[in-house]
């Protein structure tokens, strides 16, 4: 029954001198569900692609075996390699409105997929194309069938891609990040579709970054870090009883309910040290923004005290990024009031406003754009003195200080951010935040580009510098996951409106509002005893 | 952030909008080229009858006409709005060196001009399309080669092409007539003299277009569908470097205007650039008012075409968002 | 990654580019280094000779050597397009900035009237300009000039508007900087960034538009050793002297080509990093 559809071994891809994949063997069997997972670069997507001939210009490619529907594929020609792509290997990437030609609608890229689409009858493919929209649950799909990609929610976006990969019944979908660029109730909404597809047969080779989104629909488990396959077994045994500590580091940095006040990075499950909450920082009451016509903010109000975190979280469009903005005084709210240390925004004059801006720094989610590409890091964190008043006779040691704070060192003074790591860039941005001393640092998604051993690193330097500074954070982000780690409170925002709000294991364990309680239950859970197998190697 | 999830219903009325914002903004380029006509009139030294009468011998009676058309006795913001009216009949003025009205000299000379620019265009745009979409990310050396010959295609000043065209294929080789030549044998020359340069410099854009364009996703998930690489390159990506090549359409329609003066000039045709270049070196002031006031006229239609086909090209265009910067 | 390297290495290409330039500012500043012979020094005996040992690139109807002529042709059509460009450079910022900078109205207005010049062909502009102050190098430079404006005005004015929204100022205003600081120090240098690599082709684009308009006759006059000028004073020889046709625009095509490929050679550079 279980005969073998890919049989991969020895796989080694070459980009130039740069081997980015060096010696990966994998197997998927007709009907099971396999996870490729690693962080970025780790050369799982070049191995999916691999299995369509699709690696990639320039791209070496040698294999001891490659087999696909018991044929070796190794002397395939490009004829040959049509033949399975779409029939054989359906492939869905990330993020489908960059994967689906934006100048044609979608009904014409789910047409193209069909076969024989020669000879079959105009009337024939549109009925197949409506047919195979509906069987990927897209509703009124005849209407569907004409509209652009950009008119389209990102979840039926995702879901016509979906479609187009399909249509010629492949026994094998490779769904590459398929859910990275949605919301997480839409993610849901479609690891539940491509469950459906498995149970009708069809074998899954799912590649993520994410060992949550696999954990539910996988069989098995493959974990790649540089090129290489570091552990590989049964989807439970490999999240319960992981054995690479490459896997065990990777497990340990998800945040969640159960790594609440521990440390993700270094020795995981150390309790994080915290501080007590002071005076108010923030006050925003009743704040209201609309965009042309457009209500973007309605009546939001919350508190932020010193030392203290407050998680805003919401998925796109749910108004927290226009929040961040009112309260860092670049937008100016239709109604209601934002107070930075007493101080209202409003009246001020420009002088006073900058002399408040001070107290109020941000971090954003792209780092990189928010650094003047002409300046290296010392001109970064020289411009972020001088405001902070620093005499220009010490802006050096202090840079250099600053960079110690956020654990870099100071042999990077005199780079740019572009030859910089993610993370060291976020260090920067972090480092950048604190040079004028502020009393609270709005964090807009820091950690969200970031992969997941990196942003655990992160969230530990955040709550590092909290308990020594005893700054107050206003950290927003989508991630659920994120949001409960770090917050002492939570609010969550839905339609510009704050739905829901409170400490933030009452929010997370009894969830008040319908909404909440959706977005909870949406969330890919990681099986727990994850949590077991690590706290084990800590000594008590 | 901010994206558009929900389904709207095609909203007809941001198109509409746009094309009247376009409409406007097109009259308002017509208004100032018209005014600076006007104005170039009135900036050049000496009498305003001796500028428009040129070089030619008149009776006191034409000139006293003169001063009648032009209102020349009125104030000057009677003089411009007059004008103004007058241009909007159409009516583009006189010449006193030609004894014949602007209109109906431009209108006898626009015929082979535009036979020349349209052929040009033509060939640059068919062969643009096919040098790039056939070398866009082949081998390095077809890639050096071919960028090799756009740059030079580029530098080559278009009448030194006319020149060099005009010494190899006529006097040398004696493939094409020299001078004047009707038909389509006396169009060729010029057609590839006009064409050199708006090749190249299409030919180079939509080559980049392309490579950036062959990185998308959405290639990729054309491949996997099982396409060939030439059928994604026609049916995928030829669509979207159009774009960009839309965009330098009104630019580069300029270009070849410009170039016909002096094309025209070598090859001893008949058109607008002839016209143009003799009311120049003989200061005949209203042909060339005309001439200046035509071409903006034209260049207007243009871009609200190329405007147009954007429309058709790019979906997203249609919908409620900005027109793309 | 490869690509950022493979800008940062010039190619061969650029090497040869960056020599001839080299070659012809020396031709400009001082031409007797290179060729020994008067430009205008005519020997009816040698009239419309091909190239030989004693005239590499021919002579012209009145026997003047080519080699000589086309050398002295390098001052005046380098100063036309460095000048053309330095005039339309400092305007077109000038005015770019303000719309950029200030308020809506003048936006808008500024811009409005830029449309208004790009809708007409540089060359018929210049054209018209010539009817009015008649024919001559210094009318034709101010000329071209005066209508290359509004190019430079709408890239930095496109390029302040782009800045002035970007990651980076944003970060800036909320770091507390004064608005003055932001734009000398931010919007500014950012801005200028891509005008240096349009301005190195420009001055290309303008050699070729000052030397069109010398052929046709309405600039520099034929006598003079200018390239645009020696093409239209050989016209009536072009039939049997193909070295009058070639040689002249041989000078003018490689001049510009070598301008180009320095100015795509920085433009990479500058772009080897994100804007």
């Amino acid at each position: 029954m279980s005969e073998e559809l890919v049989e991969l071994t020895g796989l080694t891809v070459e980009f130039g001198t740069t081997r980015v994949v060096k010696g990966v063997s994998l197997t998927v069997r007709s009907g099971e569900c396999v996870a490729l997972v690693g962080e970025s670069g780790s050369g799982k997507s070049v191995t999916a692609r691999t299995l369509l001939g699709l690696t990639g210009d320039g791209a070496r490619v040698k294999a001891e075996t490659l087999r696909i529907g018991g044929r070796d594929a190794t002397a395939f020609t490009e004829r040959q390699w049509r033949e399975v792509r779409g029939t054989g290997i359906g492939y869905v990437l990330q993020d489908a409105l960059v994967s689906l030609d934006p100048l044609r609608t979608i009904g014409k890229e789910v047409a193209e997929a069909i076969r024989p689409y020669r000879t079959a009858s105009r009337a024939d493919i549109r009925k197949r194309v409506v047919h195979l929209l509906e069987a990927v649950g897209v509703p009124e799909p005849e209407v569907r069938a004409s509209q652009y990609p950009h008119e389209l929610s990102g979840g039926l976006r995702q879901r016509a891609l979906i479609a187009s990969a399909i249509a010629c019944d492949p026994v094998l979908l490779i769904a590459d990040e398929p859910t990275t660029a949605l919301d997480v109730t839409v993610q849901a909404q479609i690891l539940r579709l491509l469950g459906l597809r498995k149970r009708t047969g069809t074998a899954l080779l799912l590649i993520s970054h994410d060992l949550a989104v696999v954990a539910e629909l996988a069989d098995r488990v493959l974990v790649m870090k540089d090129g290489v396959i570091v552990e590989e077994g049964a989807t439970e045994d490999v999240l319960t009883s992981p054995r690479h500590p490459y896997t065990r580091e990777l497990l340990a940095a998800v945040p969640g309910e159960h790594a609440r006040g521990t440390r993700l990075s270094g020795t995981p499950g150390v309790p994080q040290r915290r501080g007590e909450p002071g005076e108010i920082v923030i006050e925003a009451r009743d704040l209201v923004k609309t965009f042309k016509g457009r209500p973007a903010v309605r009546e939001v109000s919350f508190r932020l005290r010193a030392g203290e975190t407050l998680g805003l979280v919401g998925e796109s469009g749910s108004g927290k990024t226009t929040t961040a903005r009112l309260v860092l005084g670049l937008l100016d709210p239709d109604a209601g009031s934002v107070e930075i240390d007493g101080h209202d925004w409003r009246g001020l004059t420009r002088a006073r406003k900058r002399e408040l801006r001070r107290h109020i720094q941000v971090v954003y989610q792209d780092p990189l754009s928010s650094f003047d590409p002409r300046f290296n890091v010392r001109r970064i964190l020289d411009e972020a003195l001088h405001v902070g008043g620093e005499p220009k006779e010490s802006r050096i040691d202090r840079s250099v200080e600053l960079l110690e704070q956020v654990g870099l060192d100071a042999s990077i003074l005199e780079r740019r951010p572009l030859s910089l790591s993610g993370g060291q860039r976020q260090r920067v941005a972090i480092a950048r935040a604190l040079a004028p001393r502020p009393r609270v640092i709005v964090c807009d998604e820091p950690v969200s580009a970031l992969d997941v051993s990196v942003q655990a690193q992160v969230l530990d330097l955040l709550a590092d510098l909290q308990a020594d500074l005893g700054v107050a954070y206003l950290f927003i982000s989508h991630h659920l996951g994120v949001v409960r780690h770090v917050s002492d409170r939570v609010a969550v925002m839905k339609d510009g409106r704050i739905v829901e709000t409170g400490d933030v294991e009452s929010v997370f364990t009894d969830p008040r509002h319908d909404y909440t309680r959706e977005l909870i239950a949406a969330v890919p859970r990681l099986p727990d005893p994850s949590r077991a197998a690590v706290e084990e190697e800590v000594p008590a | 952030m901010s994206r558009v999830s929900k389904s709207r219903t095609p909203a007809r009325h941001p198109v509409a909008r746009r094309t009247l914002v376009r409409l406007g903004a097109s009259l308002l380029v017509l208004w100032g080229a018209v005014t600076l006509a006007f104005a170039s009139l009135h900036l050049t030294p000496g009498s305003i009858e001796d500028t428009l009468i040129g070089q030619s011998t008149v009776t006191p009676e034409v000139r006293a006409q003169i001063v009648a058309d032009y209102g020349l006795d009125e104030p000057v913001h009677v003089q411009y709005l007059a004008y103004l009216g007058r241009v909007l009949k159409g009516d583009l003025g006189h010449s006193y060196q030609l004894h014949d009205s602007v209109s109906s000299l431009i209108s006898s000379q626009a015929v082979p001009s535009l036979q020349l620019t349209l052929t040009g265009l033509g060939l640059a745009a068919v062969t643009a399309i096919l040098l790039s979409l056939l070398t866009a990310k082949r081998s390095r050396l077809l890639r050096g080669v071919v960028s090799g010959l756009e740059l030079v295609g580029i530098s080559v000043p278009v009448f030194w092409a006319g020149i060099l065209l005009l010494t190899v294929f006529s006097f040398q080789l004696g493939w094409f007539p020299a001078a004047g030549g009707d038909g389509f044998s006396g169009l060729v020359l010029p057609a590839v003299a006009v064409a050199i340069s708006v090749t190249a410099l299409l030919s180079q854009v939509m080559r980049e277009g392309l490579e950036t364009v062959l990185e998308e996703p959405f290639v990729l998930t054309a491949r996997a569908r099982g396409l060939s690489d030439l059928a994604v390159r026609f049916r995928h990506a030829l669509r979207h470097v159009l774009l960009p090549a839309v965009t330098l359409g009104g630019w580069l329609f300029g270009l070849v205007l410009g170039g016909l003066v002096t094309i025209e000039m070598i090859f001893s045709r008949q058109g607008l650039g002839q016209l143009t270049l003799n009311a120049v070196t003989g200061k005949d002031l209203p042909v060339v008012m005309g001439v200046v006031v035509l071409t903006s006229g034209v260049y207007v239609v243009v871009n609200i075409l190329l405007d147009l086909l954007y429309l058709v090209i790019d979906p997203r265009l249609r919908g409620a968002h900005e027109p793309g910067s | 990654m490869s690509r950022v390297r493979e800008c940062r290495t010039p190619r061969p290409g650029v090497w040869g580019a960056a020599v001839f330039l080299v070659l012809l500012i020396a031709a400009a500043v001082f031409p007797g280094l290179l060729v020994s012979g008067d430009p205008n020094g005519t020997d009816m005996l040698a009239a419309l000779q091909g190239p030989t040992a004693d005239h590499p690139l021919g002579t012209d109807a009145n026997g003047r050597d080519l080699l000589t002529r086309i050398v002295h042709g390098a001052r005046p059509s380098l100063l036309a397009g460095l000048g053309v460009t330095a005039l339309s450079i400092a305007a077109g910022t000038v005015i770019g900035l303000a719309a950029g900078l200030g308020g809506r109205i003048a936006d808008e207005t500024l811009m409005r009237l830029v449309d208004v010049v790009l809708s007409i062909p540089t060359l018929m502009l210049a054209l018209l300009v010539i009817t009015i102050t008649g024919p001559g190098v210094f009318n034709t430079v101010l000329a071209i000039a005066f209508f290359m404006v509004p190019k430079y005005a709408r890239l930095i004015r496109t390029q302040v508007a782009v800045i002035r929204r970007a990651g980076f100022v944003e970060a800036a205003t909320s770091l507390g900087l004064t608005r003055v600081r932001i734009v000398l120090r931010h919007i500014l240098p950012n801005a200028f960034q891509p005008l240096l690599a349009l301005a190195t082709i420009e001055v290309g684009a303008a050699i070729v538009a000052v030397a069109s308009l010398s052929f046709l006759g309405l600039g520099a006059k034929p006598p003079a050793p200018e390239w645009g000028a020696m093409l239209a004073g050989g016209r009536d020889y072009f039939s049997v002297a193909w070295w009058v046709a070639v040689f002249p625009g041989v000078a003018i095509t490689l001049t510009v080509l070598s301008i180009t490929v320095l100015g795509r050679y920085l433009q990479r550079r500058l772009e080897g990093r994100p804007a």
